[in-house]
């Protein structure tokens, strides 16, 4: 346990050591920024039935950073060590691979959580300074914060994956933002396909991010997304694991 | 301390290693000798647990470098070739780092991290990024790696490879006293380096295991060994003809353009012809100024044996 929090600690000031997580930082601040500003003054123009903490995480400008993000954020994790050969030293230490491969996923998720402080300042600020709550019940951040988590734990399970499967960023960076995007499209399918059967309509809405941060930001925990999101992660990094020990038939 | 076996590596098409088999004994350096492509990069990264074999078995220190890959790693310290480093870290942050990943005991990290750097004369540059080291820091930051966690076993892939002379000469200092308490499997193409701090010499061609011996048989072995160079003023006297009947020497080869001759003899090895020569020079009034006996070095053992047309 200790080595992996060797690793993980590692991993956390890399990403703080390196230029890209302080671009990452600040774009998005600047376009979450952009995203509640623009929610409270439309709220300012007319009246809306739904609160501006449910606003912030269901516009088009928070979906449009959301999908961006993860590939910058995980391209690194292992295509940078196998470009400069530091996994050699990394790989004969006495650690396992599976302390490796957890090691930068929590250092990703923990990079992930800090790009999410600065947005409970937001609500914070709209308190004090409208004298309304951001939202209608502490509830409603627990499930926006939540599924956040799970959202996060997902894609950033992706980029690992596709981190693992080559030495150059870029590729990582490309592979993880399609793969990641066509998921969350596949959600908006139901929206652009209306003569679709209801059935596959269904089926497409239990894949919808969409759908469950409306569901969750609204304060509703429902346990079939907090099942697949974990599943699917779980499964991401078992093939993860399993591409980074690939490497040993592979060479 | 390390057993190989049959062991072979195949990459894609070629093979890197063929039915590679040699042991290393407790508090031997072994110098691990061959031109570029070898396979000693692959041996040594098969023997860190880097890659496994593709057939074949490797223990080091009793542990199956593959089955028991994680006590095997546990007792050696490796040094890759071209020392790949974290450049955005500082010396004592990594070293640290890397301490804590060997499971160096918490309480004894700083102790540890501080024997290192003051072994690998790195205590001016603890505080430096990695990025901003020179070539020779960064060979003795891995170096320092390898002994932090005080190994039985160092693999060290080039230690010298990019040094100036007086850093090899520091590092190759810093090799033999370390071969006092750890056995060490080093590989080089410096010869004379070998020469001077290996107790043993495993010469790799294409693979293949070529020689494996004291640097000293080695030497013994060579054609060269028995080598006599001789100049001297013969005037108009044939004595290339004149050498060449001496029945030990093999073949004459001879130089100069003035006056002043020089010619390098191979002779049969274990013979000492330089008497003979005297008497011959005495006879045929030959004006000496040298005579002497050239000894063989490694070089002329890994030249003869991995390009045989060469000599």
């Amino acid at each position: 346990m200790r080595k992996f929090y060797t690793l993980l600690a590692r991993e956390v000031r890399g990403y703080f050591h390196s230029p890209i997580a302080y671009i990452v930082l600040i774009f998005f601040l600047i376009v979450s920024g952009i995203d509640f500003y623009f929610q409270v003054s439309f709220m300012n123009q007319r009246q809306v039935p739904y609160t501006i903490q449910e606003a912030f995480f269901n516009s088009v400008f928070f979906w449009f950073a959301f999908v961006l993000i993860f590939p910058l954020i995980t391209m690194r994790l292992f295509a940078e060590e196998f470009k400069l050969g530091t996994i050699e030293p990394l790989t004969t230490a006495p650690v396992r691979d599976w302390q490796i491969v957890l090691a930068k996923f929590f250092g990703a998720l923990v990079f992930y959580l800090v790009l999410w402080i600065p947005t409970l300042a937001y609500f914070w600020i709209f308190f004090k300074i409208t004298n309304q709550p951001a939202a209608h019940s502490a509830g409603a951040y627990f499930g926006s914060y939540l599924m956040l988590l799970l959202l996060g734990m997902f894609y950033l399970s992706i980029g690992c994956l596709t981190s693992v499967l080559t030495r150059n960023q870029i590729i990582a960076a490309i592979i993880s933002f399609c793969a990641i995007t066509l998921l969350f499209f596949l959600g908006l399918v139901q929206f652009i396909l209306l003569d679709v059967t209801s059935t596959t309509r269904d089926l497409l809405g239990y894949f919808s991010a969409i759908e469950h941060m409306g569901t969750f930001s609204r304060g509703v925990i429902d346990t079939r997304p907090i099942v697949l999101y974990l599943s699917m992660t779980a499964l991401m990094l078992t093939l993860t694991y399993q591409a980074f020990q690939s490497r040993k038939w592979r060479l | 301390m390390i057993k190989v076996e049959n062991l072979t590596k195949r990459y894609a098409g070629q093979t890197a290693i063929r039915d590679l088999s040699f042991e290393v004994n407790r508090g031997e350096i072994m110098g691990f000798l061959g031109p570029n492509g070898a396979g000693k990069t692959t041996t040594m990264r098969i023997l860190a647990g880097f890659m496994p074999p593709t057939s074949g078995r490797a223990t080091v220190a009793g542990f199956d470098v593959f089955s028991q890959s994680l006590q095997a790693r546990a007792h050696l310290g490796y040094m890759p070739e071209n020392v790949p480093l974290y450049s955005d870290m500082r010396v004592n942050e990594y070293l640290e780092y890397r301490a804590a990943l060997k499971g160096v005991p918490h309480r004894r990290i700083g102790e540890r991290v501080g024997d290192v750097k003051e072994l690998c004369g790195l205590k001016d540059v603890e505080r430096k990024l990695i990025a901003a080291l020179s070539k020779g820091y960064r060979q003795r930051v891995g170096l320092a790696d390898a002994l932090l966690a005080e190994p039985d076993l160092l693999i060290l892939d080039e230690p010298t490879i990019g040094l100036d002379p007086n850093q090899i000469r520091q590092v190759r200092e810093l090799i033999r006293n370390l071969g006092k308490r750890h056995t060490i499997l080093l590989s080089t193409h410096i010869l004379p380096e070998v020469e001077m701090t290996c107790t043993r010499v495993i010469i790799i061609h294409k693979g293949r295991i070529e020689a494996c011996d004291t640097p000293e048989n080695l030497l013994g072995k060579i054609r060269q060994a028995g080598g006599v160079v001789l100049e001297a003023k013969v005037g108009n006297d044939d004595a290339a003809e004149q050498l060449r009947k001496i029945p030990a020497i093999r073949e004459v080869v001879t130089d100069g353009e003035d006056d002043w001759k020089r010619f390098s003899l191979r002779v049969e090895s274990g013979v000492d012809v330089r008497e003979e020569i005297f008497r011959l020079a005495v006879d045929r009034r030959w004006t000496v100024r040298e005579l002497t006996q050239r000894r063989g070095t490694l070089e002329d053992v890994f030249v003869e044996l991995t390009h045989p047309d060469a000599v």
